[in-house]
């Protein structure tokens, strides 16, 4: 009984590490691979319509719902200080600098990322990319490396977005709703959002989520077991170990990027 | 070896983990041959295929295609190989996100720089053959499975190939069609000089059309010959499968414990 689950959960741990194997060498061909993506920008462009074209509803309403929260609530605390003024402040800082690569990442994890997960798994099972190679044809550089850049250009597209909607949602709510000065609210906000320490930091966050939502999403579904159970559980995997990887790498991005701050 | 040898399996082993499913299989497919491969379901006759394409490597002897070991190719030189193979896949595998007429063009846009004019001609007469001309614009999900088999070996011709693999053409067709497709297998392979590899069960149909035989069981050859010497055969394997029947040589059951094991019958009983 002992000797069965320490032998089950060695089991378990070996192929976690054969995983992690597999996918650090699919990842690694990916890019060898990418040269289609790129020589034919048409494939990439065709597949940033269906990851971020198709995400923007739901980044931007989204976007505008959290920035409309962040200034109900940022009013609520600041007027304890006496630091309402500073709204404009605290709503783009939050926004540029967590809330709208996170958000966005998880959005995009759940939208896009199962989309493609589910997509290629069935293309396994199908056995179209069996009938690619065929046809000597390569579905990594066709299917695999055209995905993976769409991703990675659309994420920062995204969070760009969902940050600039949110900072409309606390105009809205700060401005018009609760009446704090126009005028305050902007050059607050100007003043101390810094381009390198706030904007390309968000910016920079957004591309290594884009990275590991797309490279996740692409892997999950490559690795699928070719039936019906095999690609809807990847498709939940990707979206639990994306959405994880997401916030895990946001702790330690943060954590070296603000480091040297206060 | 002949030098219009185009296909050569020698003693060919292959399993999937532990479980053999090829143990030492010989086959030579020569220029210009229509050659049937049969055997009852689960025997490894895709398997087979897959190993002449080069997606899976033998674990023991040789598969040569026009002359090259495919298992030692690397992945370069195989791709440039598989630009001369077509393969029909047993359920078509048609790409489902664009059309019949882009499934039949694909190889073509990708391996060829074709003006659009002249690839829209190609595919056009390539759906021609299959009678299909008429769906071009027709998405794969509108297709019922006997045309997407038809629109698959529509594709797997595109390019004209040297060697074209099928994995059951014949299946789920309609008289008609299957008539006509057993036909367009024979022309094609005469007309364009090509070798074809027909995996099937149909043995009347294919009958008519293949120059030669092989009979697969267990993993190994058990019967081979032309149309003409398997009609005649009196091997019991070959008779009970151009007859149909079910006693003979070949199992119709998965290997399993007895039946009344299973069951729970013997323990009753004792
Ligand atoms: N990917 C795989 N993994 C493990 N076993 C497999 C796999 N593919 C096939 N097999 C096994 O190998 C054997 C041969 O399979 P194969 O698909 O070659 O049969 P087949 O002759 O084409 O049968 P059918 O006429 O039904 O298509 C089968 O018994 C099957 O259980
Ligand atoms: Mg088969």
């Amino acid at each position: 009984m002992l000797k069965q689950s320490i032998e089950s959960l060695g089991n378990r741990t070996i192929q976690g590490v054969w995983r992690i194997g597999f996918a650090a060498r699919f990842f690694v061909a990916m890019l060898l691979h990418s040269g289609t993506a790129f020589r034919r920008f048409g494939l990439t462009i065709r597949e940033m319509y269906f990851t971020g074209v198709l995400s923007l509803i739901i980044i931007l309403v989204s976007g505008l719902f959290v920035g409309m929260v962040l200034g109900l609530q940022g009013y609520e605390t600041q007027q304890r200080f006496g630091s309402e003024s500073a709204l404009g402040t605290l709503v783009a800082l939050s926004l540029v600098r967590e809330l709208g690569p996170v958000l966005a990442g998880l959005l995009f994890a759940s939208r896009a990322g199962s989309a493609i997960t589910a997509e290629i798994g069935l293309m396994k099972a199908t056995e179209q990319l069996s009938a690619m190679e065929m046809m000597a044809v390569d579905p990594i550089a066709r299917v695999v490396a055209p995905r993976f850049w769409a991703g990675v250009i659309s994420m920062p597209l995204l969070a760009a977005l969902f940050s600039a909607m949110g900072i409309l949602g606390g105009y809205l709510v700060g401005v018009l709703l609760i009446g704090v000065d126009v005028g305050t609210f902007w050059s607050q906000m100007k003043s101390s959002v810094d381009f390198e320490q706030d904007i390309l930091n968000g910016v920079i966050k957004s591309v290594v989520f884009g990275v590991a939502i797309t490279t996740i999403a692409l892997f999950e579904g490559y690795d699928a077991p070719p039936t019906a159970e095999g690609v809807s559980g990847a498709t939940t995997r990707t979206v639990v170990t994306s959405s994880l990887a997401v916030l895990a790498l946001d702790f330690v991005l943060t954590a070296f990027m603000f480091r040297g701050l206060n | 070896m002949h030098n219009d040898t185009l296909v050569e399996i020698e003693d060919v082993a292959f399993g999937y983990g532990a479980r053999p499913v090829l143990k030492g299989i010989n086959l030579t497919a020569r220029r210009g041959q229509v050659i049937a491969i049969m055997g009852s379901s689960g025997c490894g006759k895709t398997t087979l295929l897959r190993l002449i394409g080069g997606q899976i490597k033998p674990g023991q002897g040789k598969v040569r295609v026009a002359g090259e070991s495919v298992g030692e190719l690397d992945s370069a030189a195989l791709y440039r190989l598989r630009r001369k193979m077509g393969m029909l896949f047993q359920f078509g595998a048609l790409f489902t996100d664009i059309s019949v007429f882009d499934n039949v063009a694909f190889q073509l846009r990708e391996h060829t720089d074709l003006p659009e004019d002249t690839i829209r001609d190609l595919v056009l007469m390539k759906l021609h053959a299959v009678g299909l001309r008429g769906a071009a614009h027709l998405m794969p999900s509108e297709l019922s499975g006997g045309m997407a088999r038809r629109v698959a070996l529509a594709r797997a011709i595109a390019l004209d190939p040297m060697l074209v693999m099928y994995d059951e053409p014949f299946a789920g067709l309609d008289p008609i069609s299957l008539g006509v497709t057993g036909n367009l297998i024979r022309r094609l392979t005469d007309t364009l000089g090509l070798t074809s590899l027909v995996v099937t069960h149909d043995v009347q149909e294919s009958l008519k059309i293949v120059d030669y035989v092989y009979f697969v069981s267990e993993g190994v050859v058990v019967a081979e010959g032309t149309a003409a010497e398997i009609r005649a055969s009196g091997l019991p394997y070959v008779h009970q499968f151009v007859h149909g029947e079910a006693d003979g040589p070949v199992p119709f059951h998965y290997p399993a414990p007895s039946y009344a094991d299973d069951l729970g019958l013997r323990r009753q009983g004792a």
